[in-house]
């Protein structure tokens, strides 16, 4: 049951991936149609091409930018490839410290900043979208199941108060104190921190998914369609995929944009506070972070994973209303 | 549903109550020394001295039983010695005097031993009475700014999907949301103060109003935390608001209340917009009690020193009858405004039907 | 408009003193209000319930001792007349009483006479076994206070006390009104709000209005002792925030005339300083940045024995750390005077030593301010300690040189962090970071794994000093049995777990030693003993760093005492 809700999501983002696939081999024709007018939707295509793109230059580009983003310069070198600015900036700045070797500069401790960025990307995206997905699901699981089954609602909303309560940085505490060292045992000390990290933000985030999929459910369910489906003996569970689902999607794909946005600023609180990666470890949250100091001095240590993460959430935004018009039938005719 | 209400009004004490030993377990639970602060030239067993005057040798189900009767029989009696002594609406009725307060030793074991912050051994509730103004000053402003923004914003997004006007909302607001306060504060700081002097950076919690200048100077103190909490606050309920009318824009009745010959003002702003609030209603509703929570990031960036600049100071010095308060009293608050939620929705959408 | 309100204010402040007190105190008060910023705000001003920095330092604008040490870290008389010595007669010729003589005619803020009965009152609330006194340390050895008369103060301790100066010297020890905490002493300390929130004290200033982690406003004191000052009639004190928005507040901004401890780069002072609105000021105390070599075995897998040291069992020793060739070519690897143009600017030096500070304690026997890795490699080398299977790292008796090396979450530690790892991995060191929040580091919880205490780690590092000028208990801090351990519920201030015996009987002679030539030079064997045997790598002797308005004057930067300790000499510099 609680992996329902997001079967159709995890489908139609496959068949945006595998784009070439999708095209030589029919589809099913439900899906092929989606697939068209997903295609129409200018926003969708070009969210879709931003994300591709930032995804790709995140996992692959490591693979072309071969610098070590944890490289510090020795000796004499340190002082003179640290701080250097970006490229552009000797536009309109002739005097800039700049060196073509780092095209986007260097950090106060002569790191790559391109390499840096690449690879806290890499963290940011996935911590993301993982964490998102499982607030989604556990949010859409329990709105569901609160909204449809009265005798459940209760209890679930009372859960769903005492969530709301709890202090989130006590329960990270907690959390770490329990379960840190086992995890680092299994899945090494950063798979051990990510999957932590990712659990917290799911099950620290999934109550106003929560609470918005229960109203709508509330109203959903006394509408005539979805009586009639009753009456016609729908069971409960193809109910709620068939006919409720799609019908709430919005809220859903509101949730999960703006879901993807906290969670990596989550995780940059979290390492800012001490419990989240390695020092040493960039993340996109992290480099945003570090560079408030230097604000006036060093814009673009704060700025460009800042203009990062807007992308990510701009594109995954547009590509949330693309698939919401595919998949809603009303628009699909139009 | 006015025995709904009276149900589930009776049903949230057990579960405030359940909440409040929960939180009490997780304090417990979580690594942390109200002496971490303590400089490192003070020595071990002194400092252990100083946990044994803060209570902290007694067993934790004495400490959670305390602070129950703090709150819930100490504070009470305090809070009705004051209505009856110094407010004009109860101030007729004969003072009472129920709350026997300490004096020295003499009467120590006696007397009522209110709930005690570690880190400044003041009443922790007298401390979140001194913060709530600020909070509701600065917080409270930038909900009620960023709502109004926000509702004009959805509706019209809506209603001209994909216009320029749409468009530009969508990058805005989600810009507005990618970019955390701890950087957008700091920003506008460096621009505002720093580089034009506008505004102060720091706010000035002294300060009161009492005629038209001294208003002024606390609007130009309050407009950059506002600023950058209604972004935020906009941000996303504007999104929700769009999404919701989105739905409701191509449902069929919107049809059948055109072909009515209903004016496209009446339609939109009458029925669809009644059908849509259920999901903002519920974001909004979620978003009160966190006015009282108070910006954490944005108090700290601002040195507004509300709430949530206490409940990050307390967690972060271990003082846990200040953070069990504080979460205590939040949640009280989502409780109570989640239960007007469920009203509401029975409000806008009277199908909804709770026995 | 900004400087026009601010004559207004300041205007109007000077008339109405001059009216109430008369022409004579017509400069008390004349300029106006002065604005400080401490980023960490004080929550109580009885600073014997807290300890913190920021409660001692704020309230010390209100509350003072007998003695203060200067900026120099001299003893100066502040409420005494003079400090009592062998030689005046003052210290007994046993060592063991000293007579304080109280300034005649001193008075509370209240108009109360200030006596040697308010002195005494002070020794017995700290003392009280109830009230969980933060400064019970300053009255160790303290056997009673006597009162012969009103000025006179005579502290009698349990044997030979060569420095006698702890009790009611420093901004730690100051002295509360008998009369408005007569009620507080023992089990009822926290139940007097009023009084921590205002006590009545002899300093230039008197609170107005207290809110607890926030702010305090305090006006001139009309009864201080000198009836010039002091210059300010209001005071601002502001507390919150972050380093970074203080030193903005004051250096570029102009908000604020006098920011605290701003540990931030060097660059990012120097760029605030372009604001041209502020000055920063550095001061040395014996503050120094460390890294502490675990003595004993962090590995998980020796379960509830990790980290102990003198395990019956065996096992206990670090299978590389106590090897000499792999500490010091750790600490050789290090380029101190990188770390130090890094991390603090003219706020660090480089140091080799544990006590750093005062001068007659600073040992020079040890040179480290050369980074030497090839040194380093050679020295590993010769020790048979070289990389057998070609990973890169090299391992002794088949164990690799992997460390873990944690540390509190702080921008600057974090880059001292990277920079380190970079050189260690040179020499064939591998090293693993971990950050972890201060108030779990730094808090004695026996239930985290995370303290500093516990260190379950191999090297970790922090920063460490000692109040007032004498070193002997922060040497204290190596003996064998002060070593964090299970029975002790992990207290103890011995961290590395360092343990000789040869350093353990030098500390008792300097206990008993007199004389500060005597005491300097064992304390300088004490702190060589500890550096050359594994015990610790100091890096960056760390000083003060402060920053007051460029129209702020009378700022004297002292780190031995509160920073604010003349305060009531602080004057606005006029420019015309």
């Amino acid at each position: 049951m609680s992996s329902d809700p997001t079967v159709p999501l995890e489908d139609s983002v496959v068949s945006v991936d595998g784009e070439s696939a999708v095209l030589t081999r029919p589809p099913r024709s439900q899906w092929r149609e989606v697939w068209d007018q997903f295609k129409s939707h200018k926003g969708a295509l070009f969210g879709a091409v931003v994300f591709l793109l930032i995804t790709a230059g995140v996992f692959v580009g490591p693979v072309i930018w071969r610098i070590d983003p944890q490289f510090l310069p020795q000796g004499r070198d340190f002082l003179t490839l640290r701080d250097t600015r970006p490229i552009y900036v000797a536009l309109w700045d002739s005097g800039a410290k700049v060196n073509w070797a780092h095209p986007l500069g260097t950090d106060n401790l002569g790191r790559d900043m391109l390499a840096r960025l690449m690879f806290g990307g890499r963290v940011s995206i996935a911590v993301g979208l993982t964490a998102m997905v499982l607030s989604l699901v556990l949010g859409t699981a329990v709105g569901v199941i609160a909204g449809y089954f009265k005798r459940l609602d209760g209890p679930l909303m009372r859960l769903t108060d005492l969530f709301l309560a709890l202090p989130l940085l006590p329960l990270i505490l907690v959390a770490s104190l329990l379960f840190r060292d086992p995890l680092a045992a299994v899945f090494g000390t950063e798979g051990g921190i990510f999957i932590l990290i990712v659990a917290l933000i799911g099950i620290t985030s999934w109550m106003q998914t929560a609470r918005i999929v229960r109203g709508d459910v509330l109203a959903l369910k006394e509408r005539e369609f979805v009586l009639a489906a009753k009456s016609i003996g729908t069971r409960p569970g193809a109910l709620i995929t068939r006919h409720m689902l799609p019908n709430i999607l919005s809220p859903i794909m509101v949730s999960a944009t703006l879901g993807i946005a906290s969670a990596i600023i989550t995780e940059s609180a979290l390492s800012f506070l001490g419990f989240g990666f390695p020092p040493d470890f960039p993340t996109w949250g992290r480099l945003l972070n570090d560079g408030v100091d230097r604000l006036v001095s060093y814009p673009e240590r704060s700025i460009l994973p800042g203009i990062l993460i807007s992308l990510v959430v701009l594109s995954v935004n547009y590509l949330g209303d693309g698939l919401r018009d595919a998949l809603d039938p009303r628009i699909r005719g139009r | 549903m006015l025995t709904y209400t009276i149900r589930r009004l009776v049903l949230s004490v057990p579960t405030l109550l359940f909440i409040a030993l929960v939180i009490f377990m997780l304090l417990e639970l979580a690594p942390g020394d109200p002496m971490a602060q303590v400089p490192l030239t003070v020595p071990s067993d002194v400092k252990e001295q100083m946990r044994i005057a803060l209570g902290l040798d007694k067993p934790s189900y004495v400490r959670f039983w305390k602070w129950l009767l703090q709150i819930f029989w100490i504070e009470p009696k305090v809070f009705i010695d004051y209505l009856t002594s110094s407010t004009t609406l109860f101030g007729w009725l004969p003072d009472t005097a129920l709350y026997e307060r300490c004096v020295g030793l003499s009467n120590l074991d006696t007397c009522d031993y209110r709930a005690l912050s570690w880190q400044t051994r003041s009443p922790v509730v007298d401390l979140v009475l001194q913060r709530l103004p600020q909070t509701l000053w600065v917080v409270g402003t930038a909900y009620v700014v960023g709502i109004l923004i926000a509702l004009p914003i959805g509706i019209y997004s809506a209603y001209r999907q994909y216009s320029w006007f749409d468009q530009a909302g969508t990058f805005v607001s989600m810009i507005g949301f990618s970019v955390p306060p701890f950087f957008s504060g700091v920003l506008v700081i460096v621009i505002f103060s720093v580089q034009l002097g506008w505004f102060p950076s720091i706010y000035d919690t002294t300060h009161t109003v009492n005629d038209w200048d001294s208003f002024v100077v606390q609007l130009k103190q309050m407009i950059l935390p506002v600023m950058v909490l209604a972004l935020q606050i906009t941000a996303q309920i504007s999104r929700f608001m769009r999404a919701s009318m989105l739905d409701n824009l191509n449902q069929d009745y919107v049809r059948t209340a055109r072909a009515k010959g209903l004016g496209e003002t009446t339609v939109v702003m009458v029925h669809v917009l009644r059908n849509s609030m259920i999901p903002v209603v519920t974001v909004i509703a979620l978003g009160v009690p966190l006015i009282f929570g108070g910006a954490i990031i944005t108090e700290q960036v601002f040195k507004v020193n509300g709430i949530g600049q206490m409940l990050i100071g307390a967690i972060q010095a271990n003082d846990l009858p200040t953070v069990q308060t504080l979460t205590f009293v939040f949640a009280f608050l989502i409780v109570m405004f989640n239960l007007i939620a469920d009203v509401l929705y029975g409000v806008l959408d009277p199908r909804i039907r709770y026995e | 408009m900004k400087l026009k309100s601010l004559l207004m204010t300041s205007a109007a402040a000077a008339v109405s003193l001059a009216g109430m007190t008369g022409m004579a105190a017509a400069e008390r008060g004349s300029d106006g209000e002065v604005k400080i910023i401490y980023w960490q705000a004080p929550s109580i001003l009885n600073p014997f319930l807290s300890g913190g920095t920021k409660d001692v330092e704020s309230s010390s604008m209100i509350i003072e001792p007998l003695a203060r040490y200067n900026e120099k870290g001299e003893l100066t008389p502040w409420l005494a007349q003079e400090i009592p010595t062998v030689e005046n007669g003052g210290v007994s010729a046993d060592l063991t009483s000293i007579t304080w003589k109280i300034t005649p005619g001193l008075k509370w803020s209240d108009g109360t006479a200030f006596t040697s009965a308010d002195v005494k009152f002070t020794y017995e609330y700290c003392t009280n076994p109830d009230g969980g006194c933060a400064q019970i340390t300053k009255f160790e050895g303290v056997t009673g206070v006597e009162t012969p008369d009103d000025t006179t103060v005579v502290v009698t301790f349990a044997g030979p006390t060569p420095n006698p100066y702890g009790p009611f010297v420093g901004g730690e020890s100051p002295i509360l009104q008998a009369a408005q905490f007569a009620n507080c002493v023992g089990a009822a300390a926290p139940t007097c709000t009023d009084q921590n929130f205002g006590p009545i004290g002899t300093g230039p200033f008197v609170v107005d209005e207290f809110k607890p982690n926030d702010v305090i406003v305090m006006s001139a004191n009309p009864n201080y002792r000198d009836p010039a000052k002091p210059a300010f009639a209001k005071v601002t004190f502001k507390g919150g925030g972050d380093a970074t928005a203080a030193g903005r507040a004051v250096m570029e901004t102009g908000e604020f005339d006098y920011a605290w401890n701003l540990q931030l780069a060097p660059d990012v002072i120097a760029q605030m300083q372009e604001g041209g609105k502020g000055t920063p000021v550095a001061g040395f105390g014996p503050l120094v940045e460390r890294i502490m070599l675990n003595n004993s075995n962090p590995d998980p897998a020796r379960g509830d024995m990790r980290s102990v040291k003198d395990d019956p069992t065996g096992g206990s020793e670090h299978p590389f750390l106590s090897d000499p060739a792999v500490y010091k070519a750790m600490s050789m690897a290090i380029d101190r005077p990188l770390l130090v143009e890094i991390g603090y600017g003219q706020a660090g030096k480089v140091t080799c030593n544990l006590v750093p500070a005062p001068d007659a304690f600073n040992s020079t026997s040890m040179m480290c301010s050369e980074q030497d890795i090839e040194g380093a490699k050679k020295m590993l080398d010769d020790a048979g300690i070289v990389d057998s299977d070609g990973d890169g790292i090299r391992e002794k008796d088949g164990v690799p040189l992997k460390v873990l090396y944690q540390t509190s979450t702080n921008a600057v530690r974090q880059d001292f962090q990277a920079l380190i790892k970079g050189w260690w991995s040179e020499i064939g060191i591998d090293t693993e970071l971990r950050n972890l929040n201060a108030s779990v580091f730094f808090g004695g919880d026996p239930g985290s794994p995370d303290t500093f205490q516990k260190f379950y780690a191999d090297v970790e590092m922090y920063a460490n000093t000692f109040n007032g000028t004498d070193p002997q208990s922060y040497l204290g801090n190596g003996l064998c049995d002060k070593a964090p351990r299970p029975d002790t519920q992990w207290q103890g201030e011995n961290i590395s777990r360092f343990c000789m015996a040869e350093y353990d009987a030098l500390h008792a002679k300097l206990r008993d030693t007199a004389g500060i030539d005597a005491r300097a030079e064992i304390a300088k064997q004490l702190n060589d003993l500890i550096v050359q045997n594994g015990g610790m790598i100091p890096l960056v002797h760390r000083g003060r760093l402060s920053a007051h308005a460029n129209s702020l004057g009378g700022v004297i930067l002292n780190v031995w005492d509160s920073e604010l300790w003349n305060v009531a000499d602080w004057h606005r510099i006029k420019t015309n």
